[in-house]
């Protein structure tokens, strides 16, 4: 599917792994944090009267430091907002205004940036997470989105494609979170590198698109260029409900050549968990039970969104968390479902709040990357964290002293009522 | 940066060594294009690291070692040109790593700020903190100048031309891929023969 993607956006008949080819680039989306160096090199080398290749392709979300009092990261919006202003640009989601949204990857999806069949890159290694609307999507830096920004076009070398098949349906328990943490245990951080991770199976196609998402976010922390999905009625109702522009999906060749195919039966994979330093030392949830927690953390692209808020609630229902627990919504969209949805006629709000959580309705990537030292959430010490984001290599929530575990909505809330690792299994029974 | 050797002081690293490490998320407030924070970047290359002395001595901007010789998959996470740049801005000249994460080496040769060398064997075992060496890039070959002892790197290929002219937009300039001076009518890039890595 990547192949055909890239084949139409070159405008060739068929392409294959390993060859370079100019690509016309349907959507840049760039934030706060490489914005500005961006426009930078784009104003540089393009001359400071120059204008984007195409205003209607270049989506802005501030979204990285938001909520600080650092006057760089001020400084930075501003940047953005000059050249927003300057340059015309429509799709901008503005700090401090109703259009304000937080984190990139989840906003561009809700907001009808993400199509079937097209190209997006954005300057944050976390674009892959709309490979989940069967789109070629990836990261890059901001050398590389400048020239794009003047010229609409990028040279990619066709990536190679590992194929991940889920036979049967996952068990109530488990969040594409586990599979993806399970998956990246399989083959390491560096197992997809340079590679497209193609996920498929009746599993997968039974999942919602946030938790497609979920899977396709993290293929970056086993190294992946891209992750794809195909698409089906999930995928449309999703992206009609929110765009009216075209858009044609791609689906994969019965014959189509991979570097190599997985399967798993579903139902045997179990709540699964990273371990300190790095995403992909795995281990069950029940292996660590007596790993003992100062705080958990439930947020970020990979596990703010709705699904992931909604299933921390079931766990926390009627219970109270036994460390610090801070919630963040991915999107204000997200902020404003979690005092609405209810669960047994309580808000979600209501939920974590008896629960005793610290709930933030601030809508960013928060401490997920640490970030300036007044971050909600930021571990500032040796903290031992559970959390449903991304990455856990030294320092990446904040402190070097911080010792991260990452795991699903699931898993987390239960672990935060224990004070230690829990499989969320007997909560969900 | 476009010397046949790279000679200098050795930085010892490990594996899986990411963005975070490099360049640690809340200094991701300087902006690389503004030149006293590029400086400032450089202050804080590799201060994320766990356990090991300091790349770049406190109080001071420029790093001691020219050359960081790690193991496999070398700057991955995040996508931020941030991370090449802090390097390169501290006086880091070349890498020597087993593999790269795909986005970090790109940006070392978009940005033309490092040379990112991979090694066909692991060469952690051979230098120690300080060693001095040199890295000749047309031989493709490191030497360990206190042992004495020569080994092969993998051709750098298509990337060094990119990253002797000093990055992307230089080299397109130079093989008159886009025009000599920036002029606001640049908007088509004409792909050439010789090609990025990636």
């Amino acid at each position: 599917m990547t192949e055909k993607i890239l084949a139409r956006a070159s405008g060739k008949a068929a392409v294959r792994p390993g060859e370079n080819v100019w690509v016309n680039v349907d959507t840049l989306m760039t934030h706060d944090v490489c914005g500005p160096g961006t426009i930078g090199i784009f104003e540089r080398e393009f001359g400071a009267c120059a204008k984007v290749w195409d205003r209607d392709k270049v989506v802005i979300i501030p979204d990285h430091y938001i909520f600080t009092a650092d006057d760089k990261c001020h400084r930075n919006v501003d940047i953005l907002r000059r050249f927003v202003r300057e340059q015309g640009l429509p799709h901008y989601y503005d700090v401090g205004s109703p259009r304000y949204k937080g984190v990139c990857h989840v906003a561009l999806a809700q907001e009808g940036h993400c199509r079937p069949g097209e190209v997006l890159f954005g300057t944050d290694s976390h674009t892959c997470t709309a490979g989940a609307f069967n789109q070629f999507a990836t990261g890059i830096g901001n050398t590389d989105a400048a020239f794009i920004l003047g010229t609409g076009k990028l040279l990619v070398k066709v990536p190679p494609t590992m194929r991940f098949v889920f036979d049967g349906e996952f068990p109530p328990y488990l969040m594409a979170k586990d599979v993806i943490l399970h998956l990246i245990g399989e083959i390491g951080v560096d197992g997809g590198t340079y590679k497209a991770m193609e996920f498929g199976g009746e599993a997968i196609q039974r999942l919602s698109m946030e938790e497609r998402m979920t899977l396709c976010n993290m293929v970056i922390e086993g190294g992946g260029k891209n992750g794809i999905i195909e698409a089906d009625d999930v995928t449309f109702d999703y992206v009609r409900a929110r765009t009216r522009k075209a858009f044609e999906p791609v689906t994969p060749d019965a014959d189509a050549a991979h570097v190599f195919v997985k399967r798993w039966n579903a139902r045997t994979i179990e709540p699964t968990v990273a371990k300190p330093h790095s995403p992909d030392k795995r281990a069950a949830a029940r292996e660590l039970e007596d790993v003992k927690l100062t705080r958990a953390y439930i947020g970020s692209c990979t596990g703010g969104k709705l699904t992931d808020f909604v299933s921390a609630a079931r766990v926390m229902r009627g219970r109270k968390v036994a460390v610090k627990t801070f919630l963040v919504p991915a999107t204000t969209e997200i902020s404003q479902s979690i005092r609405t949805e209810t669960l047994d006629g309580k808000t979600l709000l209501a939920i974590f709040e008896e629960a005793g959580c610290t709930v933030s309705m601030d809508a960013s990537c928060a401490a997920c990357l640490g970030g300036p030292a007044d971050t909600f959430g930021r571990i500032n010490g040796p903290e031992v964290c559970i959390s449903t984001t991304n990455r856990n290599f030294p320092g990446r929530m904040g402190s070097k002293e911080g010792q991260v575990y990452l795991a699903s909505p699931y898993t987390v809330a239960a672990s935060a009522i224990r004070g230690r690792i829990t499989d969320p299994r007997e909560f969900l029974a | 940066m476009s010397a046949n050797t790279i000679r200098g002081k050795v930085y010892v690293l490990g594996d899986n060594i990411d963005t975070d490490q490099i360049i640690p998320a809340q200094y991701l407030n300087l902006v690389p294009t503004i030149p006293d924070e590029y400086e400032k970047l450089g202050s804080y290359a590799l201060c994320g690291v766990l356990d090991a002395a300091a790349y770049v001595p406190e109080g001071r901007t420029k790093t001691p070692y020219a050359i960081i010789v790690a193991g496999r998959n070398f700057g991955c996470g995040s996508s931020r040109e941030h991370a090449p740049i802090a390097i390169g801005a501290a006086g880091g000249r070349a890498v020597v790593a087993e593999s790269y994460a795909r986005i970090f080496f790109r940006n070392c040769v978009a940005t033309g700020e490092l040379y990112p060398m991979e090694t066909p064997t692991r060469l952690v075992g051979e230098f120690v903190v300080g060693d001095e060496a040199e890295i000749d890039l047309d031989a493709s070959t490191i030497t360990n100048l206190r042992s004495g002892a020569v080994m092969p790197l993998a051709p750098l290929g298509d990337a060094r031309p990119v990253i002797d002219a000093g990055g992307l937009f230089e080299y397109a300039r130079r093989t008159g891929m886009i025009a000599p001076t920036a002029h606001p009518d640049v908007r088509e890039a004409v792909p050439v023969n010789r090609v990025v890595e990636d």
